[in-house]
């Protein structure tokens, strides 16, 4: 019995902090101002779905982004000798140090129109890009933020699988591409897919990046959630029932990948 | 039938300075099983991954029939091996593990139609019995059966050459026997020259054609089992092959050795006169006689039953023999022993000399060889 004593702080902490508040939401989202019950929230949702499908768009697009970068540099990375392992793992980790709204402003600077990106091709005599307040501001923005938590679980698993099995593999007559297709990318798979959850879902609801380097231009679920509770347009009714709608969204998305990547996962023993 | 396979030619290799394996040669034949035998960090290994290609040897050359091979990587090579610890692929199934050899691009042949990849699978299963586990995860199966995957997945690929790394280190003694037999019939069958690694030097001389004995990266000698116990070539290998009692003696002439003062006969030929050397006498072939009879005569100081026979350590001199006998002795009592000249092997002063055969510290060296036998656990039979 004593055990289970311990994990009263954590349960009541959870209660307060995370059950509670979902319970909030769940109900004004059904609720009117006047506290009576309804589902025009999410009937009147159809007029927000250009935000929701420019949310999961660009999301998606993030994600994949992140692992076309992310999966080699977390294999080189894998393959380097001890050292250079820790310092390149630490380099990775050294902008997460600094706070992330500074990090987008940083951005900010550099792809504005008269930024640092565009006096470079001015220096160069190379045309000027239109960057900033646009999508690929955006995409870019959270490429950036969202790459370590790509590349570190990526980098976790690969650097778990046995170098005997390495062996193993071309012994049996797998080339280097073949040894990389039959075994690290198969053993890999279960650090993709906890890499494809830890950016999609904060790509999803992400709205500091979108506002700052989307100028106001892309308006994703993040802004319109936040616009409901903070902004002109004051109606934290609708605000949860958006947040509502997007958390289911993304809870079957994780349902489906978990299902998805069960078989691999008990393969490398996570 | 003897016809040169494979041959390693002043091999050399050092980590970091260290001398691993220094000036190798050796030559295997094809449908030979040859085995590397030493203690931890002779070289053996090493020398089994210059062969498997997961190794190039600082200087020296490697040849497969006749070619050089010191650039062909591992998976160009008609070689496959069987790793100290399995290297299963822990992602993939028992089907799926030992087919990995035949999905890959072969370096003899093209692509295998999905039809004979099934059928040569199956086959490969049903010679180390384990038809009907093509779905089980490797991690389910016990060490035995992750033993036959390893070996099912290595010879589907019809290699010319398997290499065996202590396969048998992980599993208990009774299974341990019984996969010796099986590699033994597998080996012959197939006609695939096996070279095998281990440490233990029974499973060498059950198992072999020929046995390289290593030390410290140098091949010490080469033989068949019965050569390298009858006639070792110095007190490292007389030491680690069986039991020996190694004496000092000096040569008086061909086939007469002295110890401890007195003459005995032997076989032995060719030294210099007067020549000092180490005299080997396993224990078996020395006979007990009455105190006035023997040549030699020492105190029983130690009795251990050993089933078969008893080991008895005798004080000769102050130097200790041990002796192997089915004769009821008591300690303390005296004992004259005799000795016959097929049972004495003289061999040359080595760097070995003087630090192998004297059985003072007796009893620690036997629980040493002795405590496999205690981690013996029935199998788990209703697994499947």
């Amino acid at each position: 019995m004593k055990p289970k004593f311990f994990a009263v702080p954590y349960v009541v902490w959870m209660a307060i902090f995370v059950i509670a508040p979902v319970l909030i939401v769940v109900f004004y989202a059904f609720t009117t101002a006047d506290g009576g019950f309804t589902l025009t929230h999410f009937t009147e949702m159809s007029r927000f779905l250009p935000v929701f499908t420019r949310s999961f768009r660009l999301a998606f697009i993030s994600t994949i982004i992140s692992i076309a970068i992310g999966y080699p540099v977390a294999y080189i990375l894998s393959r380097e000798g001890q050292r250079v392992q820790r310092l390149m793992i630490m380099l990775i980790m050294l902008p997460m140090w600094m706070n992330f709204l500074l990090r987008t402003y940083a951005w900010m600077s550099i792809l504005e129109n008269t930024g640092l990106l565009n006096r470079f091709l001015a220096f160069l005599g190379l045309p000027q890009l239109q960057i900033i307040n646009t999508p690929t501001a955006v995409v870019i923005g959270m490429v950036y933020n969202f790459l370590p938590f790509m590349i570190l679980p990526i980098y976790s698993v690969i650097v778990k699988i046995d170098k005997s099995l390495y062996e193993a593999a071309s012994d049996l007559g797998a080339n280097t591409l073949g040894v990389f297709r039959k075994l690290v990318i198969p053993m890999s798979l279960p650090g993709v897919l906890s890499g494809i959850m830890m950016v999609f879902v904060p790509a999803v609801s992400t709205f500091v990046i979108s506002q700052l380097l989307g100028g106001g231009m892309v308006m994703m679920l993040g802004d319109l959630i936040e616009m409901q509770f903070l902004g002109s347009t004051y109606n934290p009714q609708l605000g949860s029932a958006v947040a509502l709608v997007m958390m289911v969204i993304v809870i079957l998305f994780m349902y489906v990948m978990n299902r998805f990547g069960e078989g691999e996962e008990k393969a490398v023993g996570l | 039938m003897t016809k040169e396979l494979i041959r390693l030619s002043d091999c050399k290799v050092a980590f970091d300075g260290d001398v691993v394996l220094d000036n190798i040669n050796l030559y295997i034949n094809d449908k030979e099983f040859l085995t590397l035998l030493g203690p931890s960090g002779c070289g053996k290994t090493t020398t089994l991954r210059i062969i498997g290609g997961f190794l190039k040897p600082d200087s020296g050359d490697v040849f497969f029939d006749g070619a050089r091979i010191n650039d062909v990587p591992p998976h160009k090579r008609l070689v496959n091996t069987i790793f100290q610890k399995y290297a299963l692929f822990t992602h993939l199934n028992v089907f799926e593990n030992v087919a990995f050899g035949l999905r890959v691009a072969r370096p003899d042949d093209k692509k295998i139609d999905k039809h004979e990849i099934s059928h040569r699978v199956i086959e490969m299963l049903e010679v180390v019995s384990l038809k009907g586990f093509e779905k089980r995860d490797v991690s389910s199966l016990s060490g035995g059966q992750q033993q036959r995957v390893a070996i099912a997945r290595a010879l589907v690929n019809k290699p010319k050459v398997l290499l065996l790394d202590e396969p048998l280190g992980a599993l208990d003694m009774r299974l341990r026997k019984d996969m010796q037999n099986e590699l033994k019939q597998i080996q012959q069958s197939t006609g695939i020259t096996f070279v095998y690694v281990t440490h233990d030097q029974e499973e060498a001389l059950a198992m072999s054609d020929t046995v390289v004995v290593m030390e410290g990266g140098v091949i010490q000698q080469i033989g068949t089992p019965e050569d390298i116990y009858n006639e070792p070539k110095n007190a490292f290998v007389a030491d680690f092959i069986g039991e020996s009692n190694i004496v000092d003696g000096i040569m008086r002439s061909d086939g007469v050795v002295e110890i401890f003062g007195r003459k005995f006969k032997c076989l032995d030929s060719g030294f210099e006169p007067m020549e000092p050397v180490d005299v080997v006498i396993r224990p078996e072939d020395i006979d007990i006689v009455s105190p006035g009879k023997g040549k030699l005569t020492g105190t029983i100081t130690g009795i251990t039953f050993r089933g078969v026979m008893y080991d008895i350590i005798v004080d000769f001199h102050g130097f200790k023999w041990l002796i192997q006998t089915t004769d009821l002795c008591q300690v303390g009592t005296e004992i004259g022993i005799q000795i016959d000249p097929d049972g004495i092997h003289i061999m040359k002063k080595s760097r070995f000399s003087g630090m192998y055969g004297d059985y003072s510290s007796y009893s620690a060296e036997y629980d040493d060889i002795g405590d496999a036998e205690h981690e013996y656990e029935p199998e788990d039979e209703d697994e499947a």
